[in-house]
């Protein structure tokens, strides 16, 4: 772990942010191996309704640090979680983006709220279950966020907000493992939460149930109806709210069409959801808004890197241009499909991540 | 685990070494006190000597103690077994600074039709007894006084709130479940109806508390299940916590003076120390009528429960005095009723002394706080 060498020495505090899954109770069973004094902490977020974070989470959370012996906390957050968090990620959405929460309670909560409460404890660090890597310039310089080197776990795009104050206290301790390891070590230690299923979703969206989450937070969303049209303006049907839909999407649309159609725009002010054919959901190229630097500073102008324009993208090799104080453009090699506005684009060369902003718009 | 320092007798207490002695020697002694035979006759003889001795510390009769789960059931009987039992139309009336185990059956019997009166309590945390006499209509009206607040320690007026209920001829029932074992609880000197308390508040077992109910008042059974408590409180008794709880009591009464003045030494050593080092502190709640052991402080920009979290993480062990379910805080409705910001309720913790803690723990805590406190405001501040 020659990556974290420069944080968390042994008997130094760590907090843990222990989510009651298994990758979170093996980083803070790893930092008790290293001789840390681990302190684990459960974030109370998203409140009872969510199916994480919830407090049959926490109860989890506690049985690990109790096997772990390591004192624990439940630190409630939701007041805060739901207005910056729930409500915002209801706001985009009824704002015709596709927003990714999980970036936002990284930046706001992992590392901020509760990398200050491990300050006011006397600790060192944050660590997470993430699945990233944190590379410490020996020299005291810069320090670098890398994918894991599980490809198929890494997490490091959800992770492209932070700074360099956050990354210079941000553990990272199953970045080099792979999840099997991570599950089999969990396992050996006799943890509680060594066979619990993966969380894919959003922790405050049950069942992946968006729309149902949406309406409840702006109930006024549920009446929302308009006219589903074509590129050219053609009314093509009705939709029930574009908060129901994503750029890309092919299901649901209630249309029959001779070809398939995917939608192409939310257009919210118009209330509209644009479809058409695949090669219109092609993207040449995005337009960023809310652009920061996790590696340190604004790059070379322009700069190739490679984009990867949602969780699950490869990504796509490109040119980065700033446009402005926190903008940029960025031109893709090839036609990219189904960039949608709410995403992040995240700038990588190689494994390391540079930075990143989010998606206002593409051109085709 | 390193040495601790616990200063949170107000949420339980350590067992004293008489009690574990004692408990010890009742779990072989297994007998159902309501069996005839031999062994159920051992038992009952030991239920009833805990009997004498919790009747003995409040000045009661045996007669009228009532053995319980703890406070939580005996205030539920209380009020539940006047109110339910109706004592038509029924009128209950209380603070806002009670304990959740008063509000929540002032709540459910309040949906059953009981009316439910519920008063303010002043900045220092006292109920107004003239305020008590106004809210006074009829003679079917309970009410409800917890005696010493848990997480102030603040005192009740209550031989004047006392006087204001006898005077209209209603029931009185106090929650004295802080105050037994701190200052004197007698009920041969205050006319209470019914009074509440447990044994584990000093230095006795979980799970043993006891509802005093005086002679001639009707009660009905809120746990019904048999004959047992003379039908008042149902289901086989719980004879080695009662054990324990008893042994709690007798030592109580030995040492009362003795342990409040002690405990009085300690709470002011740390007030004043704190005052002291950290300048920038206040005390919550009437400093002249509170518990002997019982400090609440405002740590004004330091969040109460992550002091806490510091504090527990150096070996000291206090209370945010907030309600705390599974660590999901929320600010003290106590403190909120004494007219105190969220923010300065939020700031503010609970130092309650007890058995085993001494000046050299005391200090070493007054040692501790000024960087822990300065550490998490700095925090706070951001």
């Amino acid at each position: 772990m020659s990556t974290t060498a420069k944080l968390a020495f042994p008997g130094e505090r760590v907090v843990v942010a222990m989510s009651g899954g298994v990758d979170s109770s093996v980083a803070a069973a790893l930092l008790v191996e290293r001789g840390c004094e681990v302190v684990g902490v459960t974030m109370h977020l998203a409140g009872d309704a969510s199916r994480c974070c919830s407090l049959d989470d926490a109860d989890d959370a506690r049985r690990v640090a109790e096997k772990l012996g390591i004192r624990f906390y439940v630190a409630n957050y939701t007041s805060q979680f739901r207005s910056e968090v729930m409500e915002a990620f209801a706001d985009e959405y009824l704002a015709g983006r596709t927003p990714i929460p999980c970036v936002i309670c990284n930046q706001r909560f992992k590392f901020r709220h509760l990398l200050d409460r491990a300050r006011a404890l006397g600790a060192c660090a944050v660590a997470t279950g993430h699945y990233a890597r944190v590379e410490r310039d020996p020299s005291g310089g810069r320090h670098r966020l890398r994918a894991a080197i599980d490809s198929a776990k890494d997490q490091s795009y959800f992770l492209f907000d932070l700074d360099q104050a956050q990354l210079a206290k941000a553990l990272f301790p199953l970045g080099a493992m792979r999840k099997e390891e991570v599950r089999a070590h969990a396992r050996r230690l006799g943890l509680a939460t060594a066979e619990k299923p993966e969380s894919q979703e959003i922790c405050f969206v049950p069942d992946g149930d968006y729309a149902g989450v949406v309406e409840k937070l702006r109930p006024e969303a549920s009446a929302r109806t308009g006219d589903i049209v074509d590129t050219g303006g053609r009314i093509l049907g009705r939709h029930r709210g574009v908060h129901r839909f994503t750029v890309g999407q092919r299901r649901g649309l209630g249309i029959s069409a001779a070809e398939r159609l995917f939608v192409v725009g939310l257009d919210a002010a118009a209330n509209r959801v644009v479809v058409g054919q695949a090669a219109e959901l092609l993207a040449r190229q995005a337009t960023l808004k809310g652009v920061s630097w996790v590696a340190g500073a604004p790059p070379d102008d322009p700069i190739r890197v490679t984009v990867r324009v949602r969780y699950r993208h490869e990504g796509a090799p490109a040119e980065l241009r700033l446009t402005g104080a926190s903008c940029a453009a960025v031109h893709f090699d090839e036609p990219v499909r189904a960039v949608a506005p709410g995403q992040a684009a995240v700038f990588y060369q190689g494994d390391v991540v540079l930075g990143g902003g989010w998606i206002a718009g593409s051109l085709q | 685990m390193a040495r601790r320092i616990y200063l949170d007798h107000n949420a339980t207490t350590p067992l004293r070494e008489e009690v574990v002695e004692a408990c010890t020697r009742a779990f072989r002694s297994f007998g159902n006190p309501s069996s005839t035979h031999f062994e159920g006759a051992a038992a009952r003889a030991e239920l009833e000597r805990a009997r004498t001795r919790v009747a003995s510390l409040l000045g009661a009769d045996p007669a009228e103690i009532v053995f319980t789960s703890g406070a939580t059931e005996s205030n539920n009987l209380a009020l539940h077994g006047t109110l339910a039992a109706g004592r038509a139309p029924g009128h209950l009336i209380t603070s806002r600074a009670e304990h959740p185990s008063v509000l929540e059956p002032a709540e459910s019997l309040e949906r059953a039709g009981v009316k439910v009166t519920r008063l303010a309590v002043d900045a220092s945390g006292r109920l107004d007894p003239s305020a008590v006499a106004a809210a006074l209509e009829s003679e079917a009206t309970v009410v409800s006084v917890l005696w010493a607040n848990n997480e102030t320690g603040v005192l009740q007026p209550l031989s004047e709130i006392a006087q204001a209920v006898k005077a209209r001829g209603a029931l009185l029932h106090v929650d004295a479940t802080q105050a037994v074992g701190k200052i004197p609880v007698r009920v041969d000197a205050l006319p209470a109806d019914l009074l509440s308390g447990s044994a584990h508040k000093l230095n006795g077992p979980k799970g043993a508390g006891f509802l005093f109910v005086r002679r001639g008042l009707e009660l009905e059974a809120w746990l019904r299940g048999g004959p047992q408590e003379r039908r008042r409180r149902g289901g086989t008794e719980n004879v080695v916590g009662i054990v324990g709880l008893g042994i709690a009591f007798e030592l109580a009464e030995r040492e009362l003076p003795e342990r409040a003045g002690r405990m009085a030494e300690l709470r002011d050593r740390l007030w004043e120390g704190l005052r002291a080092t950290l300048g920038a502190v206040r005390r919550n709640g009437s400093p002249s009528h509170v518990l002997p052991n019982t400090l609440n402080v405002c740590f004004e920009g330091a969040p109460g429960e992550v002091l806490l979290e510091a504090l527990d993480l150096e070996g000291v062990s206090v209370s945010a005095g907030a309600a705390c379910h599974s660590g999901s805080s929320v600010a003290s409705h106590v403190l909120l009723a004494m007219g105190l910001s969220l923010e300065q309720a939020r700031a503010s913790l609970r130092f309650s002394v007890g058995h085993g803690v001494d000046e050299a723990q005391i200090d070493h805590v007054l040692g501790l706080l000024p960087r822990l406190v300065a550490r998490v405001r700095e925090v706070g501040a951001r």
